[in-house]
């Protein structure tokens, strides 16, 4: 059985929005069916008791000084960006229906 | 000196600093070094000729003033793509970042500007260092110097074929699953992954962040000792920067290089002795491992029994961080935008930027992460995933309780030809079996040069504890004193 399936794949690439089209879906959910049918192999492992690690720095709660240092001038952070407008950021319409 | 660029980076920095060479001198015998056979291997995507020009002469003009340089002032480089560096484009070889500029620098080149290095340009790379060959990178292969038909290992394939073809004494790479040592070992180079939060991601576009390390890249041990003392050591701008001083590498680099390593004990891992590893690499491996007995290391036989499930495991947790993290590709700050006509929402000119700007490998990893972190699916992926880290950070303790560095093949072949791993991923996710562990662990591994195998370099990997950086450039550089040195590259294919 198929590990992931064609429809699958199109909903999780409307998820992390990508614009796939047909044929990269097909070739994408033969390739991904192969990689999950092989990751799988990590539930082989019984870990009932073991804790997860998600890093490996024991560092926790790692925090700055609450001082004003220098940052980025507002045209430096804007140097960058696809379209900007009064100084901001230009996005498109975020909404449906025209304000 | 009669051709500076086959010198190593720490007799340039000592020709410099006496000011017998200029580093005027010695960038531009780089630069010409590149114009001529740059077009043969493509290692960089971006020349920055001016700058690097000016540099050099910045730290020719702070000599003549009397200023002390340090070892690699005046020292050229090049660096991994996926760096941002201030004014110079950064792309990651994506055409989603195309023509970016970044407006600051990375802690990294921070450092290596302070220490008066000398920037060439930026390397070609996997697109968001997500593969193991370079081909993956939007703007075309990096090809291997020893022969240009096959591949330069991935995904920091530029830097090593930079340094591999004598473009570059020294590069930066970063290592998020091998991306670092497996380059190293198919082009004859050394590549070193320091222990994780030992050098600042500051700067380096994320891809996995638990796991991404940026590592020297160089043509011997001591070379890349000095450069990792460079970049090494805490950044308040990092959060999972370690707060404690760089190991001892350069002293423990020039020990290593006396040749006597009587008393170290070798770990031998037993799982990654057995099939995997093709056998001229398993034969060329032995052979190391041999030349360093007689040298007084001891070998003793370990096992690491949940090493076997390190690559399902990174394979689910690097995509599922790279799902999150390449979420900030939205067509809005930075980067390109695609399909914006006045009347397409923003979700859809992000879904159509994103089509557009990423690759297959990038996507494919995207969806493979958005799935594992998925209601219903996350305990039985990303979840177990996590409980196998904790499992292989326990395999490493316990083996360190009886060696004092693992051993092992850096990755199971050569290089090998054009296109014989991208129709089948899992096939290229093989090439990163051996150096897996050490990212999930968090410890530092280096790949060495450890003769060849039908012609092509393998390389030698030497694993340490966290925070025993030194421990494996000792060995590291103690290997070379063993093995013999490899005859440069020719820069010729064979149509393998």
């Amino acid at each position: 059985m198929a590990a992931i399936s064609r429809e699958e794949v199109a909903h999780l690439a409307h998820l992390a929005r990508l614009a796939v089209n047909d044929a990269e879906l097909d070739t994408f959910a033969g390739q991904l069916d192969v990689i999950l049918q092989a990751v799988a192999r990590v539930g082989e492992v019984t870990a009932a008791d073991i804790p997860p690690t998600s890093h490996s720095v024991p560092l926790t709660n790692v925090l700055r000084e609450d001082v004003v240092t220098p940052g980025l001038t507002r045209d430096e952070a804007l140097s960058g960006a696809p379209d900007v407008a009064e100084d901001r950021f230009r996005v498109p319409r975020i909404l449906d229906e025209e304000a | 000196m009669t051709d500076v660029t086959r010198a190593t980076a720490a007799e340039l920095g000592r020709l410099i600093g006496s000011g017998e060479v200029s580093a005027e001198e010695v960038t531009r015998a780089h630069l010409d070094r590149i114009a001529e056979v740059d077009d043969r291997v493509h290692a960089f995507l971006h020349v920055d000729a001016e700058g690097a020009i000016a540099a050099a002469r910045a730290v020719d003009a702070a000599r003549a003033r009397g200023e002390q340089l340090g070892p690699l002032a005046g020292v050229p480089i090049a660096i991994k793509d996926v760096i941002a560096t201030k004014g110079v484009p950064t792309t990651c070889a994506s055409k989603i970042l195309e023509g970016w500029r970044p407006p600051y620098d990375a802690t990294i080149m921070e450092r290596i500007h302070a220490a008066g290095m000398v920037m060439l340009g930026k390397t070609n790379m996997d697109e968001f260092a997500m593969g193991s060959s370079t081909e993956y990178s939007a703007y075309g292969v990096t090809r291997n110097p020893w022969d240009l038909d096959r591949i330069p290992g991935g995904s920091g394939g530029g830097s090593a074929a930079a340094v591999a073809a004598y473009e570059a004494p020294l590069a930066i790479g970063t290592d998020t699953g091998g991306s670092i040592r497996q380059p190293g070992a198919v082009t004859g180079t050394v590549g070193s992954k320091p222990t994780y939060g030992g050098t600042s991601r500051y700067g380096l576009v994320a891809f996995s962040s638990s796991l991404d390390t940026p590592g020297p890249v160089s043509r011997n041990v001591l070379d890349a000792a000095l450069l990792h003392e460079v970049i090494g050591g805490h950044d308040p701008r990092d959060s999972t920067s370690i707060p404690a001083p760089v190991p001892p590498v350069v002293e423990a680099a020039r020990r290593g290089a006396t040749g006597d390593l009587t008393g170290v004990r070798l770990g031998l891992v037993r799982e990654f002795t057995g099939e995997g590893a093709e056998p001229g690499v398993a034969a060329a491996v032995r052979d190391a491992i041999d030349a360093l007995v007689k040298l007084g290391a001891e070998v003793v036989e370990v096992s690491c029994p949940h090493f076997e499930y390190a690559l399902p495991a990174y394979y689910l947790i690097a995509p599922s961080e790279a799902s999150s993290n390449l979420a900030r590709f939205d067509s809005v700050r930075y980067g390109l935008r695609v399909g914006d006509d006045g009347q397409r929402s923003l979700e859809e000119v992000m879904s159509l930027t994103r089509e557009a700007g990423f690759g297959p490998e990038v996507k494919r990893r995207i969806i493979l992460g958005t799935y594992a972190l998925s209601a219903g699916y996350y305990d039985a992926y990303y979840g177990q995933a996590q409980k196998v880290r904790t499992l292989i950070t326990n395999d490493f303790k316990a083996a360190f309780e009886q060696v004092d560095v693992l051993v092992a093949p850096t990755t199971p072949f050569v290089a090998f030809p054009f296109g014989a791993r991208t129709s089948d991923p899992y096939q290229m996710y093989l090439a990163d079996l051996y150096t897996i562990p050490s990212n999930l662990y968090g410890g530092p591994a280096i790949s060495v040069p450890a003769g060849l195998s039908g012609g092509m370099p393998v390389g030698l990997q030497i694993m340490a504890p966290t925070m025993a950086d030194d421990r494996m450039y000792r060995v590291a550089a103690a290997c070379e004193t063993a093995i013999p040195t490899l005859t440069p590259p020719t820069l010729s294919g064979s149509n393998a």
